[in-house]
């Protein structure tokens, strides 16, 4: 980090953001994720290939992009649910390249899933209760010891009824998970990943196939992450969310950081516009002169093919 | 047609030794695939290296039976770490395909006439189970007329339901706690699990591990009781049997497995007995021509079958299954 961006006093959670160039890879005065030439590879297919990434400390971070632009891929290499080709990404100035998963997760940088991944044959409590860290009963030779580990799972119960309550799920507290709503699962999940204290929560299209009237409820679930001083990351479609809570936005297409800024910056970007809408879209098609057009594709098609040969 | 005669026989197959040994191997699967959501196939490889691990160290190396014991039962804890560290990363299906065949293949090892000098080939050993026997306390077998054990049978089945009701507490104790909570948060999803900081490959290990061992003892528990281990005991039928049990009981219950065990050893020699008699005499109750005394032993199983399906119809939980928990699955 150059030295002209060290963090200050102000330089930390929000108020660091200010006054920061809306161009991607920007380094942040205070980030807790910071990564660089991330690339992973899918066949012929680079499905990301982020030259560098930072996400600053304290501060709701929204991930957004169109359709396939590596987003999900990107949380996956992140979290160790997927290897990259190249690259190294450290949490928290720790290194995190090749960690295993669970190792991750326990260092404090915790994720919920596209498809929401609530354990459907446990009571809601027990998803709650299994989302307590660093539990000494789940030792197989504690175990079988109830005495050993009695007042540690009276203690997660509490917060996890504490944590059911915030969420509004209290009254669900007993029944399978797997009979919850699409709506109620995200909220099951995002309690559940608060068990462990995280320090970074990384959400995965959390308003996905959520009624509007729990959206709004979503929403300041999300604020309030923020206001206890957790860093959040999220991927999203709803451009109503991004704009409503998001703090700094990242936009990614075809696997490349193509922007980045605050949420009104970000919206009128032409970058933006482009990766979600394509280059010519205020075009009338009338307009473009077909001549020009076909001599454009046919000097193109040349050229792929001369450097296809040249290649053999 | 004698009635009590078929009770007799379904009741004592039920309490007897036959049943532990399926009891045991189900409790062992249980942990497998009722809890962790491990299809092991193999269970049938875990009893035949608890057998061999026994018979062969305490008859061919000469060990004491004590200590012959201690090496069968580790047998099994080593097949599980050998099977686990390749193929725990599997999906479910493919695990199953990896331990059916690793069971057969340690099958034909054993029966093999080129390693016959230590596994004795097809032949099976014989000749270890004198201390487990010289051991038996009872003057006489058990016969109070519903119910019918030779000697060593009562023995055996002594020995053997002890075992069973220690198995039974140590599942009890450890799935009523946290861990056991991880073993079945992983059986409904692992990614999940490993997102909330559980090394789940860990976890599946030792369920591996704690499941093979139950089914080494239902493996040495066979040799024990017959004084004599085949290839041939441990067939891939055997672990079929143990699912069954299990299946009948119902998955992720304590007690399911055992009383699985009990009802399908009742019907099965039940069943045999009843055809046996249907068919038996000068002038049998079914004519010849219908069924005879070779296809009668046999009927049993298409019945048993039958059932087997019905239930999975009619009641997919098994006996003690929690009907609300298993439809929740079948989105």
């Amino acid at each position: 980090m150059p030295a002209d961006t060290a963090p200050t006093a102000n330089a930390t959670g929000r108020a660091g953001l200010t006054g920061l160039a809306p161009e991607p890879g920007v380094p942040k005065p205070d980030p807790i994720v910071s990564g660089s030439s991330i690339t992973r590879q899918f066949g012929g297919l680079k499905a990301v290939d982020v030259e560098h990434l930072e996400i600053q400390r304290g501060v709701i971070t929204a991930l957004i992009g169109p359709n396939g632009a590596g987003k999900t891929t990107l949380f996956n290499l992140l979290t160790g649910f997927d290897k990259p080709d190249t690259g190294e990404w450290s949490f928290n100035g720790k290194s995190l390249q090749g960690v295993a998963a669970y190792k991750v997760a326990r260092a404090g940088m915790v994720r919920t899933f596209q498809l929401t991944k609530v354990l459907s044959r446990l009571t809601v409590i027990e998803n709650m209760r299994l989302g307590a860290g660093g539990q000494r009963g789940e030792s197989m030779w504690a175990a079988p010891f109830r005495a050993l580990w009695r007042s540690e799972e009276q203690t997660n119960t509490e917060r996890a009824d504490d944590l059911l309550a915030r969420f509004k799920l209290d009254a669900k507290r007993e029944d399978f998970a797997g009979s919850l709503s699409g709506g109620q699962r995200k909220l099951l999940e995002m309690a559940r990943s608060l068990m462990s204290d995280p320090e970074l929560i990384m959400l995965d299209e959390p308003m996905a196939g959520v009624n509007p009237a729990l959206k709004q409820s979503l929403l300041g679930h999300v604020k309030s992450l923020r206001d206890e001083g957790r860093t959040v990351l999220f991927v999203e479609h709803d451009m109503d969310m991004v704009r409503d809570i998001s703090d700094w936005v990242i936009v990614m297409a075809q696997g490349v950081i193509v922007a980045e800024g605050t949420p009104d910056q970000v919206m009128a970007d032409p970058r933006v516009i482009d990766a979600y809408l394509g280059a010519h879209h205020d075009t009338d098609l009338s307009e473009i002169d077909e001549q020009a057009l076909a001599a454009e594709v046919a000097e193109e098609i040349e050229t792929a093919q001369t450097e296809g040969e040249a290649k053999e | 047609m004698d009635f009590m005669l078929i009770l007799r026989d379904s009741l004592s197959a039920a309490v007897g030794p036959a049943a532990i040994v399926y009891a045991l191997a189900a409790i062992g699967l249980n942990v497998h695939f009722g809890y962790a959501g491990l299809l092991n196939f193999g269970q049938a490889g875990f009893m035949l290296v608890g057998a061999y691990g026994l018979a062969v160290s305490a008859v061919v190396y000469d060990v004491p039976f004590v200590l012959a014991l201690v090496i069968g039962i580790l047998a099994s804890v080593v097949l599980a770490v050998i099977l686990g560290v390749p193929t725990l990363r599997l999906r479910a299906d493919y695990l199953a395909i990896a331990t059916i065949a690793t069971a057969e293949v340690i099958r034909f090892i054993v029966n093999s006439p080129s390693n016959a000098d230590v596994t004795r080939g097809s032949q099976g050993i014989a000749g270890f189970a004198k201390p487990f026997h010289d051991l038996n306390p009872y003057g006489g077998g058990l016969d109070i007329g519903i119910v019918r054990l030779s000697r060593s049978d009562l023995w055996s089945a002594t020995v053997g339901w002890v075992l069973v009701a220690i198995c039974c507490l140590i599942v009890y104790l450890l799935m009523r706690s946290p861990w056991g909570r991880v073993l079945r948060s992983i059986r409904e999803d692992e990614e999940a699990v490993r997102s909330l900081g559980k090394n789940v490959f860990a976890y599946k290990m030792q369920a591996l591990i704690l499941g093979g061992v139950f089914g080494g003892l239902a493996g040495i528990f066979l040799a024990l009781r017959q004084a004599s281990t085949i290839p041939s005991d441990f067939g891939t039928h055997v672990t079929f049997y143990a699912y069954t049990a299990l299946l009948i009981g119902g998955a992720a219950r304590v007690l399911g497995p055992v009383v699985g065990a009990m009802i399908f050893w009742f019907l099965l020699n039940g069943l045999g007995t009843f055809f046996g008699q249907l068919t038996s005499g000068a002038d049998p109750i079914l004519p010849e021509g219908l069924m005879d005394q070779s296809q009668a032993s046999l009927v049993r199983f298409i019945v048993v079958g039958l059932g087997l399906m019905l239930l999975l119809i009619f009641r997919p939980q098994g006996i003690f299954g929690d009907r609300k928990e298993l439809a929740i699955d079948a989105r």
